[in-house]
């Protein structure tokens, strides 16, 4: 399934003024495929994945989700649908701290009303897809910033989702682990199947990604990746 | 509840300390609730078994009538009123007097006499001019059997029978004719003759016109519950009590709504992040909610527990009651209350903006 904007557009009000965080933004993101949205602080790249992921109602234009047309679902729906068809990896892993590695993936089985215990054995072995075989007992403060990410990523595929957020993944983490990290959602995404936003302003790791789209003032343009500062 | 159990195990520190509160205040609450009990029961056990719907007070002499069973004093003119009243089935003279008896061993006793007419309801069977029917608590203190002779200002009186405990303002109760009581009780006064009794027991159906007839008679009737503060000292010792537990009830709703209210505030970060991913408000309620009673049933179980066993302990030292009105319910009420200071601590989860786990700074 895939990711679909049109025309999205996304005002806020600041003071007396009104701000327009993306403007007429329309993308296509297919199943497989790693796009990634670079540009500056401010340019819109977190509105966009705030907007995508239904954490907030765009001002203007559509949002579709394989066939479903998202942009006027209630919040109770846009929460079912980040349940079970969009997948986020935020930027700071913000990982629960009581819970091990393994039930971090465990308690988003058990808010979609199944047997956390059930999906113990698939929390495990996508914990080692994401090179972490052997650590699910560990909590956050006994895992490495990598590591905390890698967990970020995999609670993300738990539900098998068919459109994946991602959000800066690699702005805490040194060269080497940031390569990983990309290189790790670019196999994710190819192995399920899923349709996967990369934003993020480090323009180190994208020859990864299968597209480069650069947002400047909210507005998006196709670019070159390896032409970027 | 899979997070709510995680977090527990996790913060064990912090949920032990909350915990304790709760074991505390409960076993306070416990054992004040088995102490007002037990002492209630030894303030007005003997009124609230008297088989009356009403009692009637007097006024001693040309005063006016009060409730007070220390102050009232009724005649044969009010009792003879309130026997020809309509609707009153019955009307029975009892005298009450608190005062010492000599023990054969040489000792002293305070006890309540009750005087009432052989036969009376409310009157030990056996019970004879000359002779007393004594609580088996003043029997086992003092070391008492049947035959046995109790010294008074007025002469001895025979031990007839040992019956079940009953207590009057903190004595035993001992029962005897209403003619021995006169005789003890005009003794006592230096008046002669003495009032025919201090209330009467008066059984009337339930449309019997009381204020006629206490307009008649000069009386003030109460109903049997409601005689129980005319007992000195009750009124202000229960409700001293009544006081303090509901002030404890109180300081757990608080304590534990506050403590919920600082704990929720720092895993709202938490909560933004499983709003984000799906979570619905309604799921992380309840979750919420569950951790709060898991925390309640422990401590609030394990202060009942303890409550019961130190009181089980006193019980022989202090008039401490273990039913399950002292027990059980205090456990419940300081778990319904604890869940009330939840409710209002957690619906701050609410207004977690999911959004906010998106920002990089969380």
């Amino acid at each position: 399934m895939s990711l679909t904007m049109y025309g999205v557009g996304l005002d806020y009000p600041d003071g007396e003024r009104t701000v327009t965080a993306l403007d007429d933004v329309s993308l296509r993101v297919a199943p497989g495929e790693l796009l990634a949205v670079t540009g500056p602080s401010g340019s819109g790249k977190s509105s966009l994945l705030a907007v995508a992921s239904g954490l907030v109602r765009p001002t203007r234009g559509s949002i579709s989700v394989g066939d479903s047309d998202v942009t006027d679902m209630s919040g109770r729906e846009l929460s079912g649908l980040r349940l079970t068809r969009i997948g986020i990896v935020f930027q700071q892993p913000n990982l629960v701290g009581s819970l091990t590695a393994a039930e971090q993936l465990q308690v988003t089985e058990h808010m979609r009303g199944r047997s956390a215990r059930k999906a113990r054995d698939r929390a495990v072995q996508l914990l080692a897809t994401v090179g972490l075989a052997g650590k699910q007992h560990r909590r956050p403060h006994r895992l490495s910033g990598g590591e905390r990410q890698r967990v970020n990523i995999a609670r993300a595929l738990m539900g098998s989702p068919e459109v994946l957020l991602v959000d800066e993944p690699t702005s805490a983490l040194d060269q080497e682990r940031g390569a990983r990290i990309v290189e790790l959602l670019r196999e994710v995404t190819s192995h399920y199947g899923i349709a996967t936003v990369l934003v993020t302003h480090d323009t180190r790791h994208l020859s990864h990604t299968d597209r480069t789209v650069s947002i400047v003032d909210g507005r998006l343009s196709e670019a070159d990746p390896h032409h970027e500062d | 509840m899979f997070v709510a159990i995680r977090d527990i195990r996790f913060a064990k520190g912090r949920f032990t300390l909350m915990g304790s509160v709760v074991v505390l205040i409960t076993l306070l609450v416990v054992l004040l609730s088995g102490l007002t009990s037990g002492l209630a029961d030894r303030s007005v056990s003997a009124v609230r078994e008297l088989p009356a719907t009403h009692l009637v007070f007097g006024g001693s002499g040309t005063e006016e009538p009060a409730k007070s069973f220390a102050d009232s004093a009724v005649d044969r003119r009010q009792r003879a009123v309130w026997e020809n009243r309509e609707g009153v089935r019955r009307v029975t003279p009892l005298g009450i007097t608190t005062t010492r008896m000599g023990t054969p061993d040489g000792g002293e006793a305070g006890v309540t006499v009750f005087g009432l007419p052989p036969g009376a309801p409310g009157a030990p069977e056996r019970v004879a001019d000359g002779t007393v029917v004594i609580s088996r608590s003043l029997a086992e203190e003092q070391g008492l059997r049947t035959g046995d002779r109790l010294t008074t200002t007025t002469g001895d009186l025979t031990v007839r029978a040992v019956v079940p405990s009953e207590f009057h303002s903190h004595t035993p109760v001992v029962w005897t004719t209403l003619g021995t009581w006169h005789e003890m009780r005009a003794q006592r006064d230096g008046v002669q003759p003495a009032p025919l009794a201090t209330v009467l027991m008066v059984d009337a159906g339930s449309g019997t016109d009381l204020a006629a007839a206490d307009s008649a008679a000069n009386t003030l009737s109460a109903t049997v519950a409601d005689s129980l503060e005319a007992v000195g000292s009750f009124s202000s010792e229960n409700g001293s009590l009544l006081m303090m537990r509901v002030l404890l009830y109180a300081i757990s709703a608080l304590v534990i709504g506050a403590f919920l209210t600082v704990w929720t505030i720092q895993r709202s970060g938490d909560v933004a992040v499983l709003k984000a991913l799906g979570g619905s408000t309604g799921y992380l309620l309840r979750d919420a909610l569950v951790q709060s009673l898991i925390v309640l049933l422990a401590g609030a179980g394990l202060g009942g527990a303890i409550g019961v066993a130190l009181g089980s302990a006193a019980g022989s030292v202090v008039p401490f009651e273990l039913t399950v009105r002292t027990t059980l319910v205090p456990v419940l009420v300081m778990v319904a209350l604890g869940m009330v200071g939840a409710a209002l601590a957690v619906r701050r989860i609410t207004s977690v903006e999911p959004l906010t786990a998106l920002e990089a700074g969380r």
